[in-house]
């Protein structure tokens, strides 16, 4: 006799069911054996888990469905005529309009200390270091948590940038993202290959799409150091779905900063391995919001060497309707002695109709470790701001100097004081346009 | 300069009534002290001035050179050229001390209808004014207050209001937690900016202070009144005898 089949089992069908269905009329991109089997195997592990849904425990507070439906809902394309992010930086350009290399607005793609190459190129090609990296970290970065999107951006992705870092590359590499038609959707997927010792420093703008869902794979052996800023496009109607997966060696150093301004949904997952001793990786964000704006940041860190040090900064703005979520997991494997683990998650709510959801998580099975988390949620310090007024600065004016001290802590974890700069003279432009309405 | 009439100040949370009918007048260019036991309502005073919430004026008033201060905001009566010189300076993290002073000072220049301050003026004028305190390029450096002593702290008040160049300068317990030698550097920088056109009124608990920034006139204040003025020897005899005796004498 047939059992019945459980609640449980019956939603993981479902979830299937529409893995199957998303992949039906899809178009796969074909290349060299090796990148038609990398996606083969991503297609298969998204059948295997299923698609999103609300009732998975990562997507609890973010609602998946916009971001796994076949099409795109459009998303009006903000015309700011202003110079975008880094523009006055020296840096090498690599565009992508709507998802798509565009080599008219890119630079020619070489410099010293590095290869690089378009994703297209390196999957023709029968023998590539990408094959060692593509979907590769994607797919052991789905246990013990699953990431469907990312798997579906693994089979899906015909673009992207692949870089392999030889030595201390000359200049950053600039990604950026533009956005010109109304129901774009772009999936990229760029491998970052640090060899011992090398050192890059990766920038990232734009809207890129409607919807963007991209994968970034970064690995770094001994010794290698990567930096990465970031500004996620302004377009109010925008979505995203955005993979980190890095996986570092012994004394590499990981550095991430992303700054998030408007955008109806932002899903940033960063899930970072730390298979090496006396490794470095800092995750820090700056997310602000206003009205309908949902910025989910879902991180995973891994300790699984002696010595290594992490640390999430991840700092929300929000009001008139803005949610803010922070999902962040430190894990420390047995034998992972002396890590010093540390997450902070916070939330300034401007008003009482704004929402921020923490869960920050905590794994241990190591004796000898450091590891804590802090998530607060609070409003505007009255005592600095009647301070600041006393001495003639005006309300307005006082809540975004307060409001720029509190995303500090994060904006402080850029290394690199230009590109800092960079990133204030973007957050006082946003916290200026809400105050002139 | 500043003219308070008939003063009465409750707190808005719990119906308790501090002010009970302040009277008092300073002329520009001198130099008040009030002085009075602990709850008397000294630092509700300067509060009130200042435009701090949580406090309702249920009468009297208050003006500065014949400006009703109550009715407008802090920042319009900082404009109006009103300081006060914190008792707890507060700490900002995250905002750099340069910043602020010169968001401070070009937000009042803007509100009085003055052209901002250039960079290059700005560090000019704090440079020298800082260097009088001896207050150091890291004390400008660091976010406001976060990680200064008491005599920073206090310092960094009177480095503000030498920034500002306030008419009416409201100093709220400064003495409080000073070592002699702080005590008399703050004093200093007070008295460095003594002139015809700027008045102070010195609230403290102590004679002490008062032996640095010498007054012109000191007033006695309890339960919510002042109960007695009289010039610098007034200061002495709280100082020989305590409140007692005068807080007899006048009930």
């Amino acid at each position: 006799m047939a059992q019945p089949m459980s609640k449980r089992a019956a939603l993981k069908a479902a979830k299937q069911e529409a893995a199957v269905e998303r992949l039906a009329d899809v178009h796969i991109p074909q290349g060299a054996a090796w990148a038609n089997a990398a996606r083969d195997a991503a297609k298969a592990r998204l059948v295997d888990m299923g698609m999103p849904a609300r009732r998975d425990e990562y997507w609890k507070y973010t609602r998946p469905e916009s971001l796994t439906t076949p099409e795109a809902e459009a998303a009006t394309v903000l015309a700011t005529g202003e110079a975008p992010i880094f523009d006055a930086l020296d840096r090498l350009k690599i565009v992508f309009v709507d998802g798509v290399f565009s080599q008219a607005e890119s630079d020619p793609l070489e410099m010293a200390g590095i290869e690089i190459e378009r994703l297209e190129s390196a999957a023709s090609k029968d023998i590539h270091w990408a094959k060692d990296l593509y979907g590769v970290l994607e797919a052991r970065g789905q246990s013990p948590v699953e990431r469907p999107l990312a798997a579906l951006n693994t089979a899906l992705a015909a673009d992207g940038i692949v870089i392999r870092v030889t030595g201390k590359a000359e200049k950053p590499v600039s990604l950026i993202y533009r956005h010109e038609s109304e129901g774009s959707d772009a999936y990229l997927h760029h491998c970052i290959k640090l060899e011992e010792g090398a050192d890059l420093t990766l920038l990232e703008n734009g809207p890129a799409a409607a919807r963007f869902n991209k994968v970034l794979e970064v690995d770094l052996a001994d010794r290698a150091a990567f930096h990465h800023v970031r500004a996620q496009g302004r377009d109010h109607e925008r979505r995203a779905a955005t993979h980190i997966f890095a996986r570092m060696g012994t004394e590499s150093v990981f550095k991430s900063f992303t700054l998030t301004v408007n955008g109806r949904l932002t899903r940033n997952e960063a899930v970072i391995e730390m298979l090496g001793d006396d490794a470095v990786a800092h995750i820090a964000g700056a997310a602000l919001g206003h009205g309908d704006f949902l910025h989910d940041d879902t991180v995973f860190i891994t300790h699984d060497a002696l010595n290594c040090e992490s640390r999430q900064v991840f700092k929300k703005v929000l009001r008139s309707g803005a949610v803010g979520v922070f999902q962040g997991k430190i894990l420390v494997k047995p034998g992972a002695q002396k890590t010093d683990g540390y997450q902070k998650s916070q939330s300034l709510l401007l008003d009482d109709d704004a929402q921020f959801l923490a869960k920050p998580e905590l794994e241990i099975y190591a004796d000898d470790v450091a590891c804590s988390h802090g998530s607060t949620s609070g409003a505007i310090d009255d005592e600095a701001l009647f301070y600041l007024r006393s001495r003639g600065v005006p309300t307005a004016e006082a809540t975004d100097l307060l409001t720029l001290a509190f995303v500090a802590e994060a904006v402080d974890e850029i290394e690199d004081p230009r590109l800092a700069e960079e990133i204030i003279g973007r957050l006082e432009g946003w916290l200026l346009r809400r105050r002139q309405g | 300069m500043l003219e308070i009439k008939n003063l009465h100040v409750k707190l808005e949370e719990e119906d308790k009534v501090i002010l009970k009918g302040v009277d008092l007048s300073v002329e520009a260019g001198s130099v008040h002290a009030i002085m009075g036991p602990n709850g008397s309502g000294k630092s509700t005073l300067s509060y009130v001035l200042s435009g701090r919430e949580g406090y309702e004026v249920t009468d009297g008033t208050a003006t500065l050179e014949g400006e009703d201060l109550l009715d407008l905001e802090p920042e319009e009566r900082a404009a109006l050229g009103l300081f006060l010189a914190f008792q707890y300076p507060v700490e900002i993290p995250g905002v750099g001390n340069m910043t602020f002073l010169r968001t401070a000072v070009n937000a009042q220049r803007k509100a009085r209808g003055q052209e901002e301050l250039s960079a290059t003026d700005f560090l000019k004028d704090i440079r020298a004014k800082a260097k009088d305190l001896k207050i150091d390029a890291d004390m400008l450096k660091r976010p406001v207050n976060v990680g200064f002593s008491g005599g920073e702290k206090k310092r960094n008040e009177i480095l503000q209001m030498a920034m500002l160049e306030p008419k009416m300068c409201i100093l709220d317990e400064t003495d409080s937690g000073l070592d002699v030698d702080a005590m008399k550097l703050v004093a200093d920088g007070v008295n460095a900016l003594r002139s015809e056109g700027r008045s102070f009124l010195v609230i403290t608990h102590y004679q002490r202070l008062l032996d640095h920034i010498k007054p012109d006139v000191v007033h006695i204040m309890a339960d919510g009144r002042i109960v007695k003025t009289g010039g610098p020897e007034l200061a002495l005899e709280v100082e020989n005898n305590g409140y007692a005796d005068i807080l007899a004498e006048v009930a």
